[in-house]
């Protein structure tokens, strides 16, 4: 028997939540694919699961899961996969249910697969694969023998089903034995927002080239260099950040740019910030340092834009501008702006 | 306080991987400390200077990791202990973590045991997470943060990433806390440090050494790792006399293939 958990942040569901059970349904014949869903006062995410696709739910919606705290979850989830009795446990690859996924595969002594691009049934097992060495590599990895098999999917690797309120099934309620939580979360702060990394469908991105407008004259009482340069590089970026804004993307940086404070690292894409694969990535004043197309090469379509047309990056690119972005960006951001009426 | 940081030894991020014999290869490209263990090794040494005690850094790998140890060393760390046995060696999560936890209980009475982020060759971001389980501790996962550590009260407060946001969290000690980038920025080795490195000793505990006998078998195998192909892209260059123009001919052609 196959379960899907279904991950939110206080009943908010990201869209990996839904591919997860979109890759569920890949796997299960009549109608045996069943959610999983915890937290308080989270019926109606149940519900939303239905609609998703999913035959049934089985919900634990108790006080004590109000904040994701992973040993609360995990103490729940162990107990619910034992008594379902299911041989696949399925994911989305969220920081939450990644780590989630860790821990009930120690409670369980069973082997956890994070960060599934493909899966594939063969002899009653699921192969997957997953990228390794931030997507230079990839390697199939299987569990043979222990069950359940724990499976976390990548984002944008599977579609997720449409929603059709229609749908019908059956929501089981658990009540779960929980030990009494020994961390306390106190609080939320916000993260600068805007669209996230992972989940965006288009992403502009810049490097070390955003700072380099001489042009730009940096005010009087910036007399140290580097803050001029930092100066500039944030100018730089509000370019990119305005194309970003016009096409609805994500905002993304190289590690050359990270490591000179440009930009917070939260926005860093490669092989030590984070590994995307949007339809469409614009990289601007980006070179291609190998650690940085580690991180973005299973975009669907590269576009390039830099000064120098024998960077790396034109390699993977599809369309390419040769020119300096301080120019291109603005000249692309009003084109847009005209071309998509807004 | 008792200060435990766990690092691996993986290729330089400036490798070029290839398959070769069906096993991954980084050609003759270095080894070196796991970028993101740079960032624990850190925390675990800002954490001594603020509130006294020793730092012990462990690995699991074969005896080249010892290199890696070094460095850890170099950078401050008091002593290192390397964890390699040959029934380890295709060990996945979930054998790692029962190896490093049960080499964490032979060690007196630790604290803190930090983590980096993931190792940059396996990239599966559970193994901190696996070891507190194991020892029955808090994980602190993916902190960018610390807010407070109290030794006397036991008690720790980070924050921690999640993709909607920060959350903070007090949490008992010991715990275990696996660091990302933001937390802080690591140290250079010093002349002093790296030659007091490259004289100490390294301790190698096998697997009986750790009581992990027989040693478990791996739940998982990796049947093949596949290089990726990625079809010759020939970039069609945008022409245009003017940045507008070339903005123009960008636009017109991402919407001809609905792109955009």
């Amino acid at each position: 028997m196959l379960l899907v958990y279904i991950d939110h942040f206080g009943g908010k569901p990201p869209v990996a939540a839904w591919e997860a059970l979109g890759a569920g349904s890949l796997f299960v014949t009549g109608s045996d694919l069943k959610a999983v869903v915890m937290g308080s006062g989270v019926e109606a995410l149940a519900g939303e699961a239905i609609a998703h696709g999913a035959h049934s739910v089985l919900l634990a919606d108790d006080d004590r899961l109000k904040e994701f705290r992973p040993e609360v979850y995990a103490d729940g989830l162990s107990q619910i996969i034992r008594q379902s009795g299911a041989d696949i446990v399925l994911f989305p690859t969220t920081s939450r249910a990644r780590e989630l996924a860790a821990l009930v595969a120690v409670d369980l002594d069973t082997g956890i697969t994070p960060d599934a691009i493909q899966l594939v049934r063969q002899n009653g097992a699921i192969v997957a694969t997953r990228p390794i060495y931030a997507g230079k590599l990839l390697t199939t990895e299987v569990n043979l023998a222990r069950r359940p098999q724990l499976l976390t999917v990548r984002g944008r690797s599977f579609p997720a089903p449409d929603s059709d309120p229609t749908r019908s099934g059956e929501i089981a309620r658990i009540e779960l034995g929980l030990a009494q939580p020994r961390t306390e979360v106190l609080g939320y702060k916000q993260s600068g927002g805007g669209v996230s990394l992972s989940d965006a469908a288009i992403i502009v991105s810049g490097g070390r080239g955003v700072a380099n407008n001489p042009a730009l004259h940096p005010p009087p009482e910036l007399t140290n260099e580097k803050e001029q340069e930092i100066w500039r590089a944030r100018e730089g970026f509000k370019l990119v950040g305005e194309l970003a804004g016009v096409l609805g993307a994500a905002v993304g940086a190289s590690r050359a740019a990270v490591d000179a404070g440009y930009i917070p690292y939260a926005h860093q894409v490669g092989q030590t910030g984070k590994v995307v694969s949007p339809d469409l990535y614009i990289a601007c004043g980006i070179s291609g340092a190998i650690q940085h197309l580690a991180g973005m090469r299973t975009a669907k379509t590269i576009v390039a834009i830099n000064k120098d047309a024998d960077a790396p990056i034109f390699k993977l690119a599809r369309f390419g501008v040769v020119g300096d972005l301080h120019q291109i960006l603005p000249a692309l951001t009003s084109a847009l702006r005209q071309r998509l009426g807004k | 306080m008792k200060i435990v940081v766990c690092v691996k030894q993986t290729p330089d991020t400036a490798a070029t991987l290839t398959v070769v014999g069906g096993v991954a290869s980084w050609g003759d490209a270095p080894l070196v400390l796991n970028p993101w263990d740079e960032y624990a090794v850190e925390q675990a040494l800002r954490t001594k200077e603020a509130h006294g005690g020793s730092v012990t850094a462990m690995s699991l790998g074969p005896q080249a990791a010892k290199e890696s140890l070094k460095q850890a060393l170099a950078m401050g760390c008091d002593e290192a202990i390397l964890i390699s046995d040959p029934a380890l060696e295709r060990a996945d999560s979930l054998l790692a973590s029962a190896a490093l936890a049960a080499a964490i209980k032979r060690i007196d009475a630790p604290d803190i045991v930090f983590f980096g982020k993931a190792a940059v060759d396996t990239d599966t971001e559970v193994t901190g997470p696996q070891v507190a389980r194991r020892l029955g501790w808090p994980s602190l996962n993916l902190v960018a943060a610390i807010s407070e550590l109290d030794p006397a009260a036991k008690t720790i407060t980070v924050e921690r990433l999640l993709e909607e946001g920060r959350q903070l969290v007090r949490s008992p000690l010991p715990a275990v806390v696996s660091v990302v980038k933001e937390i802080n920025e690591p140290r250079y080795p010093s002349f002093m440090g790296i030659r007091k490195a490259s004289k100490a000793e390294i301790p190698i505990w096998s697997a009986s050494d750790i009581g992990l006998q027989p040693v478990p078998e791996p739940a998982l195998t990796w049947p093949e790792v596949i290089a990726p192909v990625r079809a010759e892209q020939s970039c069609e260059f945008v022409s245009g006399e003017t940045p507008q123009q070339q903005a123009a001919a960008l636009v017109e052609r991402l919407i001809e293939e609905k792109l955009i």
